[in-house]
């Protein structure tokens, strides 16, 4: 258990049933009065943030989580799952919870996810994935348009802009931070 | 590496013995490890020896002083409070304080102006005003004096005894009170606490339910508490008892009393006595967002 006295930022706590990080935490304690714990906590979950303040005496349970590496094997409806390939273990996460992550969700990407328990909260990819277009519209020699880029569909379903020089079937590089398109796999 | 920060401290300390020792104060030095503070309900000791303390303010000593004949008197000494750690405290600190005897708390107030200005004048000489978090404050200026109360009304919409009952008391003061003093250009003066918020401080003559006690702001920042002092010998050791019974309530050490100083009450004449923090101080005078920023180290650097 950890006390009022241990918060600071970047701890992890247990409230209401989810594991909640500290980003911003402050003491206050007006003249000869008693002490405050002013802190600002996100939920890992869902991302929310909450404000709370604490008095001396109260206690908190640490949120235990795990980063563990597996591969993406399948979607099924909204759920996506993964498995662990040492343990064969597999766990279910919700479209909802996976984010922007699902955009670059191909079959045996190897990922690292976070674990509340029994739990999968979140993943996070790797920097850069390559994935391959599966539709995009002919870039017209001489298009005096002016556009430097043009929508593309790559075999997640995930739509971004690229280059005009980019046809069907390459391979490019997205940058999963930005969503971005980075370059184009040559060879 | 701080070097500004540093060598505006330097100048606020020089700054402040100048201003005391131009106006015929003492400048005395009392043992920083004692057997006993003033027992505080909310305010935790750092023990040491078996049964010796770190001082949590040089009250107890200087008012001995007082009692011994001396009239005014002033110290610059760290203190000690156990687990206060935040952007604006640190548990050893610099605390200034003085005391007069044959004053009550008006007059404090007025050296809180003078002192303010003298330090405003000289240490931040192009500019002679204070900052925090971006906003300016000038000492020149008209200070606002308004009482607890007062301020529990106009600022939190509420009465001050119910928020003492509720057990809301700091929770209004620090989102609703002290946020609303950031709003005045000039220092504020919180004045008259309920009685029962004033452990060392003499009850108002003429209104029994508050204490001559007073905090003076800048900028929504605490930065002095000062009081008439109580002279009753047996009216203090029964406030001592009462904050060692709400420690006990509240699972925290009970604390001895400080005798000799309880035995030297009786020749304390009427006197006032203040205390100010000097890095609170040093952060208006350098803007500084955070108390980390004016001291040469924080414990977590050590």
């Amino acid at each position: 258990m950890y006390t009022v006295a241990d918060l600071k930022k970047g701890l992890k706590i247990i409230l209401d049933g989810d594991p909640y990080l500290v980003v911003a935490f402050d003491f206050v304690k007006p003249g000869k009065g008693q002490a405050l714990y002013r802190t600002k906590m996100r939920n890992m979950i869902n991302g929310t943030l909450l404000d709370r303040t604490y008095r001396s005496g109260e206690s908190f349970e640490p949120a235990s989580l795990e980063e563990r590496s597996m591969e993406y094997l399948y979607k099924e409806g909204e759920h996506y799952t993964f498995m662990d390939q040492q343990t064969f273990e597999q766990v279910v996460m919700e479209e909802e919870t996976l984010g922007d992550a699902k955009n670059y969700l191909l079959e045996n990407l190897k990922v690292e996810v976070m674990l509340f328990g029994e739990k999968a909260i979140g993943i996070s990819l790797p920097n850069f994935v390559n994935l391959r277009v599966t539709e995009t519209e002919q870039w017209a020699k001489g298009d005096t348009s002016g556009n430097d880029s043009k929508p593309a569909t790559v075999e997640t379903g995930y739509v971004l802009r690229v280059p005009p020089f980019i046809e069907e079937n390459e391979l490019i590089v997205i940058d999963t931070r930005t969503g971005e398109y980075s370059t184009r796999v040559k060879g | 590496m701080k070097t500004d920060a540093l060598w505006l401290r330097a100048n606020v300390i020089k700054t402040v013995r100048d201003f005391f020792w131009e106006r015929g104060f003492l400048e005395v030095e009392t043992p920083l490890l004692i057997p006993a503070n003033a027992p505080e309900e909310h305010i935790n000791p750092i023990h040491t020896l078996p049964s010796w303390q770190l001082q949590t303010s040089p009250e107890i000593c200087m008012k001995r002083l007082l009692g011994n004949g001396h009239r005014k008197l002033f110290q610059i000494s760290h203190c000690w409070r156990s687990n206060e750690r935040g952007s604006r405290h640190l548990s050893e600190f610099t605390m200034l304080e003085w005391y007069r005897a044959g004053s009550d708390y008006r007059v404090l107030m007025s050296d809180c102006e003078e002192l303010l200005q003298s330090v405003a004048a000289n240490c931040t000489p192009d500019r002679p005003r204070f900052v925090h978090n971006a906003a300016t404050y000038n000492p020149f200026a008209p200070w606002h004096r308004l009482s607890v109360q007062e301020a529990f009304l106009r600022f939190g919409n509420t009465d001050v005894w119910e928020c003492l009952r509720n057990g809301l008391y700091e929770e209004i003061l620090t989102s609703a009170i002290e946020p609303a003093f950031a709003a005045f250009d000039a220092p504020v003066i919180l004045m008259d606490y309920p009685a029962e918020l004033a452990a060392l401080a003499r009850i108002k003559p003429d209104d029994q339910n508050v204490a001559e006690r007073f905090e003076l702001y800048v900028g929504g920042l605490e930065l002095a508490n000062g009081f008439s002092e109580l002279t009753d010998p047996n009216e203090q050791r029964l406030r001592f008892e009462e904050a060692n019974c709400a420690r006990s309530r509240a699972g925290q050490r009970v604390l001895p009393l400080p005798e000799p100083f309880l035995r030297s009450l009786s020749a304390l004449p009427p006197s006032a006595g203040i205390a100010l923090g000097i890095d609170r101080l040093v952060m208006l005078t350098a803007g500084a967002a955070a108390i980390d920023e004016v001291v040469a180290f924080t414990p977590e650097e050590l």
